[in-house]
């Protein structure tokens, strides 16, 4: 503590250049990424660049000297699945630690398996191992509801949300953690739990994608990937989504992933047994509406 | 009498602070960082117990120093150090070894002689905290 007001009567700082910083920090790569690299999701973005500009404003109050405490970053993420909380969560980890609010920056992903033992005295080491490595980084809990289970009255659950807390609170510039979910659960996971609802400042709400938008992030996957649609191919993909959203287990941009696969493995197969002579790239890379169209969803059935 | 060794042995003992930069250069070589205590300590006491696994897979220090104030709580008037090993050549070689955590009073050894044949003189010595059993040495 003493050595730290030393410093400061050193080097005086009276003023700061916020738009050097921003650009020093490297956020402003960060968030171009996030806006390029992810379809819709605006709430979200918006969410983020706040809680950006939120940290970077810290920083340069800090550095004047106006002292505040190191803001609480915990955060929760509520969507439905495939939603893009994961995807968002890494960025996130970059975030911050470009931001200089995380030492490490990388992002440990667990479900309740990874936090809750099967017997006495098993939860709480098993905890902690998963904490450790977390630490300096960000600590993303998938379906966290599932931690608490009401029902089952011996459930180790509690006992890992305890640990959990109580790293928290006490390590806050060690970790950040973040919670993710679908929203109604997570809603009554909070309202059972209230420790962490005060202790999570960010409530961040992840919203469904459009038609549109799906099939936008279809043609992302599919060129990511090398491949194409045509005209009518994308038709029969807009076609398709349109189906499947309204069937059960609808996983958003996840469903979108698995109806390319399929599709893949279908073009696969139509272009091997089409194949007579050498046939070129372009050829190897298209996907037809047949590709598409072969799926069960067309004829009434879900595709998994 | 002070106990020193290991690495920073005649430096004064570390702050958390200083301990977590230590910690992360270790880390950052690839080392696994290991923490031990004992009560024991004659110079050729060379294994103390193991608190924990030794960490493999932690990216940050934070964590070391979580475990260290861990073991503090219980074995806070024990002698812990922090050792780091190193893999790289096949076998595991400690890099790096220091003292984070001392007795508040550290009594110190006690030297004997024996006159042996000849009128040769051996020595040896014994910390005086020893003569009661391991586990009440330091309060």
């Amino acid at each position: 503590m003493e050595n730290e007001g030393q410093e400061q009567e050193s080097e005086i700082v009276t003023e700061v250049n916020l738009k050097e910083d921003f650009q020093a920090s490297g956020v402003a790569d960060i968030l171009a990424e996030l806006d390029n690299s992810l379809i819709g999701l605006t709430p979200v973005k918006t969410r983020i660049k706040e809680t950006a500009s939120l940290l970077l404003v810290d920083k340069a109050r800090e550095k004047l000297g106006l002292v505040n405490e190191s803001p609480t970053l915990h955060m929760s993420f509520s969507g439905n699945p495939g939603t893009g909380k994961t995807t968002v969560a890494l960025k996130m980890a970059n975030l911050l630690f470009r931001l200089g609010y995380v030492r490490k920056g990388h992002l440990v992903t667990v479900t309740r398996d990874d936090l809750v033992g099967q017997y006495i005295g098993h939860t709480a080491p098993k905890t902690k191992e998963v904490l450790k490595k977390a630490m300096g980084g960000v600590l993303f809990i998938d379906e966290a509801y599932y931690l608490y289970r009401p029902e089952n009255e011996r459930d180790y659950g509690q006992e890992a949300i305890e640990i959990l807390l109580q790293v928290m609170e006490n390590n806050r510039d060690d970790l950040v953690v973040i919670l993710a979910g679908y929203k109604d659960k997570m809603d009554k996971f909070f309202e059972s739990n209230p420790g962490f609802r005060s202790r999570i400042a960010h409530h961040i709400e992840f919203p469904d994608y459009s038609n549109n938008e799906l099939l936008e992030i279809a043609e992302v996957m599919v060129a990511s990937m090398n491949y194409h649609f045509n005209k009518e191919s994308k038709k029969a993909m807009a076609e398709y989504i349109k189906i499947r959203k309204k069937q059960p287990h609808f996983a958003n941009a996840r469903s979108i992933r698995n109806a390319i696969d399929r599709a893949r493995l279908r073009q696969a197969n139509r272009v091997f047994n089409n194949s007579k002579g050498p046939i070129g790239a372009s050829f190897l890379s298209q996907i037809e509406d047949i590709d598409i169209r072969q799926s069960r969803v067309f004829s009434g059935g879900i595709d998994k | 009498m002070r106990v020193t060794q290991g690495t920073f042995s005649f430096l004064p003992d570390f702050t958390d602070q200083q301990i977590h930069e230590q910690v992360q250069y270790c880390i950052d070589n690839g080392w696994a960082v290991s923490i031990e205590y004992t009560d024991d300590p004659h110079p050729r006491n060379t294994y103390w117990e193991m608190w924990g696994h030794p960490m493999f897979d932690n990216p940050d220090a934070a964590a070391v120093v979580y475990e260290l104030n861990e073991c503090r709580k219980i074995y806070g008037s024990y002698y812990i150090r922090i050792i780091a090993f190193d893999s790289s050549p096949g076998w595991e070689s400690i890099r790096l070894s220091f003292i984070v955590n001392r007795p508040p009073e550290e009594p110190g050894f006690k030297l004997s002689r024996t006159e042996v044949k000849g009128r040769n003189i051996q020595y040896s010595i014994t910390p005086y905290s020893s003569d009661n059993p391991q586990g009440s040495r330091y309060k």
